[in-house]
């Protein structure tokens, strides 16, 4: 038996790193329970000259491929996208892009503006001074001015454009199309303790030298030092309640596979949109019987991963293949609805440097561009360092079929049942897809790239990065799962701060809004406790 | 761990598919130190490596390393042509060694070490290709 804590999260990730940050000023006591470990920098891929060959292995994205010790395995047979994630201190941003635009004021209004799907209860708005806190904490390089969006200041410079970035605005130019330099989550300079990026162009699975804002890294140092406490090796089974209905705590394993109880005042789940609605669905009790707080029957449901398309070819000249971080750029000239076109709402295009040697080798193998024989090496030398890539992020609405729950079968190695997606993509999401393609193959062609090289992964089948809606946010009880600023309808001292919470998916990535959102949950909490309404 | 006429087959596949070439002056991936490689690499692809080896033998009657050189050709196309995660796990395993062999590495014009700690040089470029960009108003949706 532990000591009661006041606060206790589950999950170090995006949100629950932010959230412990935020609450630590509080002087509660706060707990923060994590199933994976910490990860050194000097565990990172490209430290060594394997580099490539671990995306295949111990850092793949997706975890059935990974399938480490802190990982759970995920039944995804049934979707044409697969969950991909991190377990560890920092969670996925540790294995992320770190691609950092905001979401849209629009965004928030979808069937105010379109008539589909519902608003939030939140707006941009009031999350705004949450950004511009989360992007000072995060350490984001960006640039001022885009017309794509409200003004805002990132504290760093932009990425250097490079030569991909020169041919992408080139090519942009020539449409009269939007593009930007991309917010991102990588330090262009030296700040708050991290290294500046030295462009070793491999970011996914983890920053080496420090730059790629990943929580551990961010937010930790800080709530560490505040006096937050962070157990690792701690994979929580269920949250459980007490017979008032408010939750008493959580059971959780510990790496010896030990069973532990520990008692909390309040309980926040910032475990993602797959593993926060498996575990509340794990969560079942005599006053739950379908998982704890999921009166509305939502918990699990309206899952949203953003299909995303690659479209890519390939230019007579040398770009800037692997060298530098991926995505440096963004193009937001379809994000908004127009009445032309034949679905509602919009997308990102994020545009792409190129690959490393391995990466190139093994897709356009696969794709069939690359022969097998005498005539291997010739083409090779055509296709590495000449890629030029985007991706059309969708914007996913709402579904309720589209759903996590638990799998009848399958379990995690400290037998708790996994979670199974079901999931399709809309008819809306195929026409705004290939729409997104049109446009690539448009742009391909303005950069000059051959239009025999041209080709399209639609959707991407490791591409659900982006895990949304399975315990959305809304003002009422029987169309939601926690209220405007993530406290559950039915249980009272229960929060969720991550992707789950998402009403609609808007068409970026998430990571920014997830954060603020956290930061903004995080404030609703501290003011209620000043105002002594925390609970009522 | 495969079998030996596994791994002779898997040698053999590999120098079908990446073979030497003088003219860019490179090893083929059956070069004995690339192919070392890979037979170590196999970890967690073994079992589908060796089902990819099976299979090539059905499409051909015979192991791989058995047809004639002129035989070969027809069968690897074949089960290119199948596709699967069996193919995948096989040409996956050999590609990602051989492009990291610091022979191949240097006939591509790249150093063979990892990226960190050096790291590389990319060019800033031309900020002012985004004028016209700057130029133009905001165009996020305004909402009610």
């Amino acid at each position: 038996m532990h000591d009661k804590v006041d606060v206790l999260i589950i999950g170090s990730g995006a949100s629950g790193a932010a959230a412990a940050w935020s609450l630590a000023d509080t002087k509660m006591r706060i707990l923060c329970l994590e199933q994976g470990d910490w990860v050194k920098p000097t565990d990172y891929p490209t430290n060594g000259r394997d580099w490539e060959a671990r995306l295949f292995a111990d850092f793949a994205i997706n975890p059935n491929r990974r399938a480490r010790e802190t990982d759970y395995p995920i039944n995804d047979r049934n979707s044409p996208i697969k969950v991909v994630n991190f377990n560890g201190v920092g969670g996925s941003t540790i294995m992320y892009t770190a691609h950092y635009p905001r979401l849209h004021p629009s965004d928030f209004r979808v069937k105010t503006l379109d008539g589909v799907a519902d608003d939030w209860p939140v707006d941009y708005a009031t999350l705004d001074p949450f950004f511009a806190e989360n992007d000072r904490m995060m350490g984001i390089s960006g640039l001022a001015g885009d017309p794509a969006y409200p003004l805002h200041q990132p504290p760093m410079p932009p990425l250097p454009l490079g030569k991909s970035g020169m041919r992408f605005g080139q090519a942009l130019n020539k449409l009269g199309w939007h593009w930007w330099p991309s917010d991102s989550a990588i330090a262009t300079a030296e700040y708050d303790g991290r290294s500046p990026c030295i462009n070793l162009g491999h970011c996914t699975p983890g920053c080496a030298q420090g730059a790629k804002a990943s929580t551990d890294i961010t937010y930790w140092p800080h709530a560490l030092r505040a006096g937050v406490e962070l157990r690792t090796r701690a994979r929580v089974r269920e949250i459980s309640v007490g017979p008032d209905g408010m939750a008493t705590g959580v059971v959780y394993f510990d790496a010896e596979g030990v069973e532990h109880f520990q008692p909390a005042e309040m309980v926040i789940v910032a475990c993602n949109g797959v593993g926060t609605p498996r575990l509340m669905l794990n969560s079942r009790s005599g006053r739950f019987p379908d998982g704890i707080a999921n009166s509305s029957g939502l918990v699990g449901k309206n899952l949203m991963l953003h299909p995303f398309a690659l479209t890519y070819g390939y230019v007579a000249d040398e770009l800037d293949g692997n060298k530098g971080p991926p995505l440096n750029l963004w193009s937001q000239e379809f994000y908004e609805t127009d009445p032309v076109r034949d679905f509602v709402r919009g997308y990102t295009l994020q545009l792409h440097r190129g690959t490393g040697s391995i990466v190139e080798a093994i897709t356009s193998t696969l794709a069939g561009r690359l022969p097998w024989g005498e005539d291997h090496h010739r083409v090779y030398r055509r296709l590495l360092g000449h890629r030029l890539g985007m991706s059309t992020i969708t914007e996913d609405l709402p579904e309720e079929h589209n759903r996590v729950t638990l799998d009848p079968v399958l379990k995690d190695s400290s037998g708790i049942p996994a979670p199974r997606i079901d999931y399709t993509m809309s008819d809306n999401t195929r026409k705004m897809m290939a729409h997104g393609v049109a446009r690539s193959k448009e742009i391909l062609a303005a950069a000059g790239a051959d239009p025999a090289t041209i080709g399209v992964e639609a959707p991407i089948m490791n591409g659900g990065w982006h895990l949304m809606g399975t315990a959305r946010m809304g003002t009422d009880p029987e169309r939601s799962v926690v209220n405007e600023w993530g406290r559950s309808h039915d249980v009272k001292n229960l929060f969720v701060i991550d992707g789950s919470i998402w009403v609609t998916s808007g068409g970026v990535n998430p990571t920014s809004t997830i954060q603020a959102l956290a930061l903004y949950i995080a404030d609703a909490i501290k003011q209620r406790l000043a105002a002594a309404t925390l609970f009522d | 761990m495969l079998s030996p006429a596994h791994l002779r087959d898997l040698e053999t596949f590999a120098g079908f598919m990446i073979p030497a070439s003088a003219h860019y002056g490179v090893p083929g991936a059956d070069d004995p130190a690339i192919f070392a490689d890979i037979a170590r690499s196999l970890e967690r692809d073994t079992d589908d490596v060796a089902a990819a080896l099976e299979r090539l033998a059905g499409i051909g009657g015979k192991p791989f390393a058995d047809l004639a050189a002129d035989a070969r050709r027809g069968v690897a196309d074949a089960f290119r042509a199948e596709g699967g995660p069996a193919l995948t796990a096989l040409i996956r395993v050999i590609l990602l060694c051989y492009y990291r062999d610091d022979r191949v590495m240097r006939s591509l014009g790249q150093e063979p070490r990892p990226p960190f700690p050096k790291g590389h040089v990319v060019e800033q470029g031309d900020w002012s290709l985004l004028d016209p960009v700057r130029r133009r108003a905001p165009f996020f949706r305004k909402v009610p």
